[in-house]
């Protein structure tokens, strides 16, 4: 116990940039998403073949490999980014694939009669969408968001495997000094576990706002 | 049928359709300017050299990268089997009457949900040798990812079985079947069918995840991809080529899993048609 004690500092450095990696990846994810949902659901054929390219790419490219290619490989095309924001808008490009593939299967959803309903009655487009697609899109997907959002907690850890001192990095790093990996490792996990059950607790409520609607 | 009626549009008229071949010629603009703007750049850099690219032509450099993806294969399909035998154990367990089974098998599932798969890397290969525990290289890697994916596997197997209807264990139990054999005759079987597909896309995941023995120094796909990177210094070049053998071997998968998906729904909608 007293290790992390020692080391607090290091260690909190770490959680606040996990954090830091945290909001702002899924923040950026989450407009990029919405952008790649729009893309995906637009009648146009060539805007849907860009959505679909863009989610078949990212889902299934590593994490790591992206990190990789941007710290590594892009300095030598002369794009160069503190490490930092590098990572940052690294993870928001990936989980905005994932982002994008939920809000679709959210509209998507949304019986077909409910739009058609919508026009029917004189509703514009953005009428339709924000009185009648949208709060019964977002009902379907606040739990498949929640468990992006937890899944992109986990994945910031990566940024750590490319220089980035996360809590992940950090831990690792008092380890080496102190060689008492338990206390450590398990201060760490438990730091990581307590974001995802506040991320948890956050979608339940969310969800049962929004289920009394119906 | 190029655009037809969704929740969101109905059929185009004339102005629509105008539109849209606007927005069509807008898009592919965009996505030739983005292309253009990414080969200035690296010609720019002096990237696009065709003795740069050349090596990539080559049948030894070829050999490296597949034997590198071997690897990965390889520890992807260990992990895989680990974790899935883990996970079905895990999955049973939260399913169980017995509180002794239940909790440890709930307490596993949501504890593992919430810890980076990096987090239980650096436990194997930096916590367990202080204890005495140095596994090689290959189990280096295997074992967090069989730890951190048994996980996900128990979740899909729990929903499997929970989706096969109660009639089907109540009637194995009705004929004299022991909760055992119901479970293993009736149940699973039909369980099992049901969440192939989502097997299929955990298994990309996991795929995926191998990325790690980057970390662990398992010489995989991207682990190799360093070593040459730093070996002939064409750093973007390899990794935009395992980046491509990455995604060739996942889309297979991910199509592989769509197809077993479209296949169960036709039978599921022949089931409900004949009644």
């Amino acid at each position: 116990m007293s290790v992390i004690l020692d080391h607090l500092p290091e260690l909190w450095q770490g959680l606040v940039v996990t954090l830091q990696l945290t909001a702002a990846s899924f923040l950026g994810a989450a407009v990029l998403g919405v952008v790649v949902t729009a893309l995906r659901v637009s009648p146009v054929r060539v805007l849907r073949a860009i959505g679909t390219a863009y989610v078949e790419t990212f889902q299934n490219l590593p994490l790591l490999v992206l990190l990789v290619l941007a710290v590594f490989g892009l300095p030598e095309i002369g794009i160069q980014a503190d490490l930092l924001v590098t990572a940052i808008v690294v993870i928001a490009v990936y989980e905005a694939a994932y982002i994008g593939e939920a809000l679709r299967s959210g509209v998507n959803a949304v019986s077909k009669g409910q739009g058609e309903a919508a026009r029917a009655i004189g509703l514009t487009f953005t009428q339709s969408l924000r009185h009648v697609i949208l709060p019964q899109a977002l009902r379907t997907v606040v739990q498949p968001l929640g468990n992006i959002f937890i899944a992109l907690t986990m994945n910031t850890a990566l940024a750590g495997a490319v220089g980035v001192i996360d809590l992940t990095a950090a831990a690792n790093r008092v380890n080496l000094v102190e060689a008492q990996p338990i206390p450590i490792f398990v201060g760490a996990g438990l730091a990581y576990a307590l974001l995802a059950a506040c991320a948890g607790f956050v979608t339940g409520r969310l969800e049962k706002r929004l289920v009394v609607l119906r | 049928m190029s655009a037809p009626s969704t929740v969101l549009f109905d059929e185009p008229g004339p102005r629509a359709r105008r539109r849209m071949r606007i927005a069509t010629v807008l898009g592919a603009l965009a996505t030739v300017a983005l292309a253009v703007l990414a080969v200035r750049q690296f010609a720019a850099n002096g990237q696009l050299d065709a003795a740069r690219w050349q090596p990539y032509a080559t049948w030894p450099m070829w050999r490296y990268l597949l034997n590198g993806l071997g690897s990965t294969a390889l520890a992807a399909v260990v992990s895989a089997a680990l974790a899935m035998a883990f996970g079905l154990v895990l999955g049973l367990g939260r399913l169980s009457p017995r509180r002794w089974a239940r909790g440890p098998a709930v307490g596993y599932v949501e504890v593992v949900r919430t810890v980076p798969a990096l987090l239980l890397v650096y436990v194997v290969l930096f916590a367990l040798p202080r204890y005495g525990l140095d596994l090689p290289l290959f189990w280096k890697l295997v074992v967090p990812l069989s730890v951190s994916h048994a996980a996900s596997f128990a979740e899909i197997f729990r929903a499997g079985i929970l989706s096969v209807e109660r009639g089907q264990s109540e009637a194995g139990l009705a004929v004299g079947l022991t909760p055992g054999r119901t479970m293993r005759l009736i149940v699973l079987p039909q369980a099992a069918r049901r969440v192939l597909p989502s097997i299929v896309s955990q298994s990309v995941g996991l795929l995926k995840d191998t990325s790690l023995g980057f970390v662990v120094s398992y010489t995989e796909l991207l682990y190799s991809a360093k070593v040459l990177a730093n070996y002939n210094g064409l750093l973007i070049q390899t990794y935009i080529v395992v980046a491509l053998v990455y995604l060739v071997v996942n889309m297979s998968l991910s199509k592989l899993a769509r197809t077993l998906e479209a296949r169960q729904r036709a039978v599921l909608r022949r089931r409900i048609a004949r009644g």
